[in-house]
C-alpha cells in the first residue's frame, strides 16, 4: 500500500479491521429459512438453524455468489474450490456450539479497496474475506444486564444462519478517519453489488485492532515491520456497528492508549467493548488466554467448485469507476462526481435525469438541491424512493423554463418533501407558472412609470438602481418572472 | 421382552401402509434416527426426553414404502461402543447367544431381527456398528457406500464415517430395505447418485458367484480367534464350490486403521456432541448461575463415561499443538487406507474377512477394558475410513456362537457384495 506517515508525537497509530457484513440473500446460508428480520423471536427457524440433533447443513449457493461478487469488487483471488471448516467454541447464541466458517481456504484472498482520505487516494489491503453463518442473538434481562450478570438471558435464533462475510484487512490504517473512510467506501461498494443492506439492524459489525507503535519503527513510506507490530500490545475493540461509530471508538481508544503510554503505563493486550451510549471503550476483563478453536473440515459440506464462477458472475460498475466516468462523460468536478456516486440509487437517478436534460442542470438539481434538502431533513434518497419520478418532473419543469429555478427549489421541492405534494399541483396552487411575456412587459412599463427617481439614478450610472427596478417587476409578477429576463427587458425599455 | 431390545415401543406408519414395496413389513429403527413425535434418545440420559419435531429422511422413506415402524432400538450411547452396554437404558441380551452381548452399537436393531421382533431393522455404522451386531446376532447387515443413504436425521457421532444401513434375516431382505432408503437427498449434501441407480439391490441377491474373484486380506486374519478363522475358511470353501475363486491380498495400511479411526471419530464426536448443552433440548439440570458452569453440569450429568472419554480425547486430538500430530496424521492414514483398498480391489471383485475377529463377548466382559473393545473393531473400521460398502452375512458358528463373514466392495459396488453374500444365505 502507499501509506502516508502520520506523526503523532513519536507514536504511530496502527489499526487493522475484521468487518462482518450480513449478505442479502432470501434464505439462510445452510437452510431454507427466510433471512427477513421479524418481530417475533424464534420464528424463522428450522431443525438445521436450531442445530437439532441429526439436522445437516446444505449450502445456499446464492451466498457463494454474493461472496464471489465481493471478491471481484475487491480484486481478490478466488480459488478453484471453496470449502468449510468448523470453529469450535461454546457460547449460548451458537446453536451447535460450533460455527461453520472458512479457515485455510477462504473464498477471497489478497484483495484491496481504494479509499479517499482528505483528497488523497490510497489502497487498503484486504487479506481475506470468507463466508460463515451468523449466530443467534442474546437478550440479557434484569440483574447487571451482561451475560454473566443478568438475571436471565433470552436467545433468539432468527438471525442464526444468516450468511455473513468476514472481511479482514491488513493493519494498514494510520488513523480512525481512515477507518471511517474505508468502512463508508466498503458499504458503498457492497450496496452497489446489491449484496448488502446498510439499513438492516446489525448488518455491519466491526472488530478493530489498535496499537501504538514508535514512529522510529516506520519506514520512510510509513510501512511498519511485522516484528514491531507483533511486539506491540494491541487492544481489540468490539461492538462497533457503523462507520461513524468506528471512528469515535477508535479516537477514544487511540487517546486512551496515548495517555497511558505518556504516563509510562503499559498497554495491556485485551479485548475492549465499545459502549456507544457512553462513548467509551471498557475492558471486557475476561482473561485473555489464546483461544483455541480447534478448526477442522466440515465433512457435511463437500467442497464446492467455484473455478468458473468469477468469469460467469457479472458485477455492476463500481463507485470509483463510475465516479471517473461521470467526470469524463458529463464533465463534472471531482466533488460533484463523488456526491453523485455516493450511493447507487443517487447515481442511477442522476444518469436518468442527465441523459434527458442538461447534465450540468441535472448535477445541480441532484447533487445540490435534492441531496441538500434531503440532508437538511435528515433524510436519505432511499426515503424518497417512490417519489423520484416527481423530482424528475420538477427538473423537467425547470429545464423547460416553466418555472424559475428559485421557485422550483424554495417552494416546490420543499413542499414536495414536507407535504408529499406532487410538483404540478404545487405550481398550480401557488401560481408559480411563469408569467406570460405581455404581462411581464406591462409590469416593466409600469415599474418605469412609477419609479422616476430610480430611472434617473440608473441614467446617472448608479448600478443598484436597475436591481431595485427588477425587484419591483418581480413583486408585480408574484415572483414568477425570470429575473434575468426582467433585467434585459428593463434595459431595453430604458434605452 | 426380556432382551431389552427396544428403548421405546412405537407404531408408526405412513398414510398408504397397504401399498409400497414394504407394505405389511415391520421395521425396528435404531434410536439415533430421528422420528417425529417419538423420542429419540441415542441411548443417552442426555436425550432421555428428547422428541424430534421431524422425521429422518430414511424414516420418511420407510413410511412412504408402506413399512410399519415398531420401535426404537437400544444402542451404545451415541453409537460409542461395540456391545450396546454403554446404553443408559441397560444392556441388551443376544437372542442368538443368550448371556452374550448382541454387539454394537446397533445391538438392539440386530437383536430385533434375530428375535423376530421385527422383519427388518435400520442401524448406523460408523466403524462397524451394523456389521458387528449382525455378526454377533447371526443376521445380515449392510454398511452402504458413504453417500448412498441420506444421513439427514441421524444424530451424528462421526459424520465423515457413518452411514445408515439395513438389517434382515436374509441378504435379499436386507437388500430390499436398502432399495427403499438409498438415493440422493437434497437435505444431505454428501449423498450421491449411485452410477447404476436403476438396478435393484434385492435383484442382485441371486446367489450367482460363478467366476467371482475374492481377495482375502491377510492382515485381517492376523490375531483373530481360531474358531472364527476356521469358520471363515469353511465359508470361503462353500463360495469356492459355487464357482468363486479366492486369492490373498495385502492391506499394509490397516495396522494403523484402528488408531486413525479412533482419532477421527473422537475428534468429530467432540464437535458433533457439543450442541448438547441443555439449552434447546435434552438434559438441562435447570442450574442457576454462569452459563458455562450450567453447560458443564448438564453435560457432566447427561453423558456416560464412554462418551465423556471420547469427547475428551477428541478435544485433545484437535487442540493446537496436537492437531498435526493426531488429527492430521489420522487423515493421512485414512488416505493411505483408501489407496490400499483401491489397489486390492483392482485384482478382486470383492474382499472377504471375518467381520469380527472374536465371537460375541459375554455380557459385562469387556466393559472395563476399552482397549479390548476398540481392538475388536480392527476388521470393520478400515471400511469406514475408505467409504466403501460391506455386508456381514452369517458364516456359521464357533462353540455355538455366531460368526459373520464380511464382504467388501468398491465404492457404490453394493450389487457385487450383495450378490456374493447371497450365495451364503
Ligand atoms: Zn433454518
Amino acid at each position: 500500500m502507499t501509506a502516508q506517515t502520520v506523526q503523532q508525537g513519536d507514536l504511530v497509530t496502527v489499526i487493522g479491521l475484521e468487518v462482518h457484513v450480513q449478505l442479502e440473500t432470501n434464505t439462510k446460508i445452510f437452510c431454507g429459512c427466510p433471512t427477513e428480520p421479524t418481530e417475533e423471536p424464534n420464528e424463522n427457524v428450522c431443525p438445521v438453524c436450531l442445530g437439532l440433533p441429526g439436522a445437516l447443513p446444505v449450502l445456499n449457493e446464492a451466498a457463494v455468489e454474493s461472496a464471489v461478487k465481493i471478491g471481484k469488487a475487491i480484486d481478490a483471488d478466488i480459488p478453484e474450490e471453496t470449502r468449510f471448516h468448523r470453529k469450535n467454541y461454546y457460547y449460548p447464541d451458537l446453536p451447535k456450539n460450533f460455527q461453520i466458517t472458512q479457515y485455510d481456504e477462504p473464498i477471497c484472498q489478497h484483495g484491496e479497496l481504494e479509499i479517499s482520505v482528505e483528497g488523497q487516494r490510497r489502497s487498503v489491503t484486504i487479506e481475506r474475506a470468507h463466508l460463515e453463518e451468523d449466530p443467534g442473538s442474546l437478550q440479557h434481562v434484569g440483574g447487571g444486564g451482561g451475560i454473566d450478570s443478568a438475571e436471565y438471558t433470552l436467545v433468539n435464533y432468527n438471525r442464526a444462519g444468516v450468511p455473513l462475510m468476514e472481511i479482514v484487512t491488513a493493519p494498514d490504517f494510520r488513523s480512525p478517519a481512515e477507518v471511517r473512510a474505508f468502512l463508508a467506501e466498503l458499504e458503498e461498494v457492497l450496496e452497489y453489488l446489491g449484496v448488502f443492506d446498510a439499513g438492516r439492524d446489525g448488518s455491519l459489525r466491526v472488530d478493530a485492532n489498535l496499537s501504538m507503535i514508535s514512529a522510529e519503527e516506520a519506514d520512510e513510506d510509513g510501512t511498519i515491520g511485522l516484528e514491531a507490530l507483533e511486539a506491540a500490545n494491541r487492544t481489540e475493540v468490539k461492538n462497533i456497528s457503523s462507520h461513524k461509530g468506528a471512528e469515535k471508538a477508535l479516537v477514544y481508544e487511540e487517546t486512551r492508549q496515548k495517555n497511558a503510554i505518556q504516563r509510562g503505563r503499559a498497554i495491556e493486550q485485551e479485548t475492549r467493548h465499545w459502549d456507544e451510549s457512553r462513548g467509551i471503550t471498557v475492558s471486557m476483563r475476561s482473561k485473555e488466554e489464546e483461544k483455541d478453536y480447534r478448526y477442522f473440515e466440515e465433512a457435511d459440506l463437500p467442497p464446492l467448485r467455484v473455478a468458473g464462477w468469477k468469469a460467469e458472475i457479472a458485477i455492476p460498475e463500481l463507485p470509483s469507476a463510475r465516479r471517473e466516468r461521470f467526470q469524463a462523460e458529463y464533465d463534472l468536478s471531482d466533488e460533484a462526481a463523488s456526491k453523485l456516486t455516493s450511493t447507487k440509487q443517487v447515481a442511477d437517478f442522476y444518469e436518468d435525469v442527465a441523459l434527458e436534460y442538461d447534465p450540468d442542470l441535472a448535477a445541480t438539481w441532484v447533487a445540490d438541491e435534492l441531496l441538500g434538502e434531503l440532508n437538511y431533513r435528515d433524510m436519505e434518497i432511499t426515503d424518497v424512493e417512490g417519489r423520484l419520478e416527481d423530482v424528475h418532473r420538477l427538473v423537467e419543469l425547470v429545464a423547460e423554463d416553466e418555472i424559475t429555478a428559485k421557485n422550483a427549489k424554495e417552494v416546490v421541492l420543499r413542499e414536495m418533501l414536507d407535504d408529499g405534494s406532487d410538483p404540478d399541483a404545487v405550481v398550480e396552487a401557488a401560481g408559480l407558472g411563469k408569467t406570460g411575456e405581455d404581462e411581464v412587459q406591462q409590469a416593466v412599463v409600469e415599474a418605469i412609470e412609477e419609479n422616476p427617481d430610480a430611472v434617473a439614478d440608473h441614467e446617472a450610472g448608479e448600478g443598484g438602481a436597475i436591481n431595485f427596478l427588477v425587484g419591483q417587476v418581480m413583486q408585480k409578477t408574484g415572483g414568477s418572472a425570470d429575473p434575468g429576463d426582467v433585467n434585459q427587458l428593463l434595459r431595453a425599455e430604458l434605452e | 421382552m426380556s432382551e431389552n431390545i427396544f428403548i421405546t415401543d412405537a407404531e408408526l406408519a405412513g398414510d398408504d401402509a397397504d401399498e409400497g414395496p414394504l407394505a405389511g413389513r415391520t421395521v425396528a429403527v435404531k434410536d439415533n434416527i430421528s422420528t417425529e413425535g417419538v423420542r429419540t434418545t441415542c441411548g443417552s440420559r442426555m436425550l432421555e426426553e428428547y422428541v424430534p419435531p421431524y422425521d429422518a429422511t430414511v424414516v420418511s422413506r420407510l413410511k412412504d414404502a408402506g413399512a410399519t415402524i415398531v420401535g426404537k432400538t437400544n444402542m451404545d450411547e451415541f453409537g460409542m461402543g461395540t456391545t450396546t452396554e454403554t446404553s443408559y437404558f441397560g444392556s441388551t441380551d443376544n437372542p442368538a447367544a443368550p448371556g452374550h452381548v448382541p454387539g454394537g452399537s446397533s445391538g438392539g436393531s440386530a437383536a430385533a431381527v434375530a428375535a423376530g421382533e421385527a422383519d427388518l431393522a435400520l442401524g448406523s455404522d460408523t466403524g462397524g456398528s451394523i456389521r458387528c451386531p449382525a455378526a454377533f446376532c447371526g443376521v445380515v447387515g449392510i454398511k452402504p457406500t458413504y453417500g448412498l443413504v441420506s444421513r439427514y436425521g441421524l444424530v451424528a457421532y462421526a459424520n465423515s464415517l457413518e452411514q445408515i444401513g439395513p438389517f434382515g434375516s436374509t441378504v435379499e431382505e436386507a437388500a430390499e430395505l436398502l432399495d427403499v432408503i438409498a438415493g440422493p437427498d437434497e437435505r444431505d449434501a454428501t449423498t450421491r447418485q449411485a452410477p447404476d441407480s436403476n438396478a435393484s439391490y434385492a435383484a442382485a441377491a441371486d446367489g450367482d458367484v460363478d467366476g467371482l474373484s475374492i481377495g482375502v486380506p491377510t492382515e485381517l486374519l492376523e490375531g483373530a480367534d481360531e474358531g472364527v478363522v476356521d469358520t471363515f475358511w469353511d465359508a470361503l470353501a462353500d463360495l469356492e464350490e459355487q464357482g468363486a475363486e479366492y486369492h490373498e491380498v495385502s492391506l499394509p495400511s490397516v495396522e494403523h486403521a484402528v488408531e486413525a479411526y479412533y482419532v477421527i471419530a473422537m475428534s468429530e464426536a467432540s464437535s458433533n456432541l457439543a450442541r448438547f448443552d441443555g439449552v434447546r433440548y435434552g438434559n438441562s439440570g435447570g442450574y442457576e448461575g454462569n452459563w458455562n458452569d450450567a453447560f458443564g453440569r448438564a453435560r457432566e450429568e447427561g453423558f456416560g463415561d464412554e462418551v465423556k472419554r471420547r469427547i475428551l480425547l477428541g478435544t485433545y486430538a484437535l487442540s493446537a499443538g496436537y492437531h498435526d500430530k493426531y488429527y492430521k496424521k489420522a487423515q493421512d492414514a485414512r488416505a493411505w487406507v483408501k489407496q490400499d483398498f483401491d489397489q486390492a480391489l483392482s485384482s478382486a471383485d470383492v474382499l472377504a474377512s471375518p467381520t469380527m475377529p472374536v465371537p460375541p463377548f459375554e455380557l459385562g466382559e469387556s466393559l472395563d477394558d476399552p482397549m479390548q473393545m476398540y481392538l475388536a473393531d480392527a476388521n470393520t473400521v478400515p471400511v469406514n475410513l475408505a467409504d466403501l460398502p460391506a455386508v456381514s452375512v452369517p458364516a456359521g458358528e464357533t462353540d455355538g456362537l455366531p460368526v459373520g463373514l464380511q464382504l467388501i466392495g468398491p465404492a457404490f459396488g453394493e450389487q457385487q457384495v450383495i450378490r456374493a453374500a447371497s450365495a451364503l444365505d
